[in-house]
């Protein structure tokens, strides 16, 4: 078990036009990136408990040129609406870093140091 | 984007390498919807002088256009105007005298109106159908050009495309199509380089792209030589600010990268994309963008730091509002109309960024930030409701303490700031064209 932030080059989250926010998940290797992708925890369902959207929302694609994972949800709020509490959608992805991966050794992590499940 | 800086010598370098033209990006909707609200720039007015006050010479020099899109970064007409009004500056100094193409891209609400009842305008996503009454309340409307317009300037003998609203990547799909580039190469080296050295591995300071377009694929490589790109980085751009990295959407079709290979050229540092494909649209589309005004706001941040308050924070908020909106009826009575002025506060160290999504909904911590705002119709209201609501929060009773308190810490004297209009999106749709050049007219200007 591994937490996202230890599995992933760079997890983020940024507007896709003011009413969507679109999320990140680029990791540094094929084999880490398979791991997570396959791993069953980023799904549609993820992203619409987290953020409180209809699952049918949430759009998720694994992009394997880029070795990334990506989510795009319809804002809540549009951008710089007055309810909004983050304008470039910039810090959204926050619930995510410590997101629980199972059955995945974290990078650097000591050779069969991944206690699988 | 334009006037966020490049060094003069990535320009010289890339200029070395005998481009075909120079494009630049200076918009964006990122930033909220104020920029379109008010037309107002974004970046000052002499950061942008910078940057052009290099890039005319240099392409007037080297007898290449320079291609500049979505002006200033709304692209709506008071933008382009002010981005035309530096460059003529630019210009003057220099005793340069190019021939410049404007692009206008705002719209009329009466026109869109029209093109609505004749089913020509349609939602996005998930976005409601629109109403007549949404355009009309919107303060400024633009249209996002394709290519087309930029290719009928430079076939006028443009030297210089300022245009309104233009999607990214059309400022450079557009030279690279028009001399016959294979649509797949030409958009999506467009995407890659509209960001400038955003697509290399570690881009430490804005910064310069160089693409290079054939007809098998195309490469791309900082201008900078101590940048590079990867494989990977160049992939990874494909993600950025876009719902879908292997469909990219643009007005006459849409750029498909799902079966492209990124391979590192022998220099290390530039990369070759091969297999972008483009599928031609049923329909030419455009899309929308609109901003209208949702009031005026004035706003008072306060330090929280008694153990005892922060324990008991949203029962005293809860109390604290209904006062504040109880005191505002009171003085100002019948000038705020139900529904059209609201109060509400936000809490910074426990939800600041996420609000109602966050989902560690615990105060944790020794101390937090409220950030109350008040918003009404007329800036002076909301000043109004603000100056009270500072003093009311400042003596809110706390529970445990017996007495006259003294609850939060302003940081500010006064402890009111007012942040003006405030402007929300209100256009999430795309306009069907039987033209794509109908919308944006062309002026010629010779300078």
């Amino acid at each position: 078990m591994a937490r996202l932030h230890e599995l992933a080059r760079l997890v983020r989250s940024k507007n896709a036009g003011p009413f969507a926010v679109t999320f990140d998940l680029i990791f540094d290797d094929p084999s880490t990136f398979e791991a997570v992708r396959d791993a069953g925890v980023v799904t549609p369902g993820l992203f619409a408990k987290l953020y409180g959207v209809p699952e049918e929302q949430v759009t998720l694609v694994a992009y394997t040129p880029a070795l990334a994972i990506k989510a795009t949800i319809p804002r809540p709020v549009a951008s710089g609406d007055l309810a909004d509490t983050d304008v470039f959608g910039a810090q959204l992805y926050g619930p995510l870093v410590e997101l629980e991966v199972p059955g995945v050794a974290g990078r650097g992590a000591p050779a069969g140091g991944a206690v699988r499940p | 984007m334009l006037g966020t800086g490049f060094p003069e010598a990535s320009l010289r370098a890339g200029l070395e390498r005998r481009p075909a033209f120079l494009g630049v990006d200076a918009g964006s909707t990122d930033q909220g919807p104020q920029a379109l609200g008010t037309g107002e720039p974004l970046l000052s007015r002499e950061a942008i002088r910078r940057d052009l006050s290099l890039l005319l010479p240099a392409a007037l020099e080297h007898g290449i256009p320079l291609l500049v899109g979505s002006a200033g970064p709304s692209g709506s007409d008071d933008a382009l105007d002010g981005l035309w009004r530096v460059l003529r500056e630019v210009a003057r100094e220099q005793g340069l005298h190019p021939r410049v193409a404007l692009i206008r891209a705002e719209q009329q609400a009466e026109h869109l109106a029209g093109e609505l009842r004749a089913g020509r305008i349609h939602p996005l996503g998930a976005a409601p159908p629109l109403e007549e009454a949404t355009l009309r309340r919107a303060r400024r409307i633009v249209a996002m050009m394709g290519p087309e317009p930029y290719q009928a300037a430079l076939d006028r003998g443009a030297d210089v495309v300022l245009a309104g609203r233009s999607t990214d990547a059309a400022i450079f799909a557009a030279p690279l199509l028009r001399a016959g580039a294979a649509p797949g190469p030409a958009w999506h080296a467009g995407k890659i380089v509209e960001c400038g050295a955003a697509a290399s591995t570690a881009r430490t300071a804005p910064d310069g792209m160089l693409g290079l377009v054939d007809d098998e694929g195309f490469s791309v490589e900082p201008l900078d030589r101590g940048m590079r790109c990867s494989p990977l980085s160049v992939a990874a751009h494909a993600l950025y600010e876009t719902p879908d990295p292997t469909r990219l959407i643009e007005p006459p079709g849409t750029l498909v990268t799902s079966d492209c290979r990124y391979e590192q050229a022998e220099d290390g540092r530039s990369v070759r994309v091969t297999g972008s494909a483009f599928e031609p649209a049923q329909r030419y589309t455009v899309k929308l963008e609109g901003a209208e005004l949702a009031g005026y706001q004035t706003i008072v941040p306060a330090a929280v730091r008694d153990p005892l308050l922060l324990r008991q924070l949203d029962a005293w908020t809860d109390t604290l509002l209904e006062k504040i909106r109880e005191r505002a009826r009171g003085f100002l009575g019948a000038a705020l109309e139900p529904g059209s002025w609201s109060v509400a506060v936000r809490v910074y160290g426990r939800d600041g960024a996420l609000g109602a999504l966050e989902p560690e909904r615990r105060l944790e911590g020794h101390e937090a930030m409220l950030l109350f705002e008040f918003t009404a119709p007329e800036q002076a209201q909301a000043t109004a409701i603000a100056k009270s609501a500072g003093l009311l929060a400042m003596h809110h009773p706390i529970e445990g303490w017996e007495g006259f308190v003294n609850a939060v810490a302003f940081p500010y004297a006064p402890y009111e700031i007012e942040r003006g209009a405030v402007w929300r999106f209100s256009l999430n749709h795309v306009w069907e064209l039987a033209d794509p050049l109908a919308p944006f007219p062309i002026a010629l200007e010779e300078l």
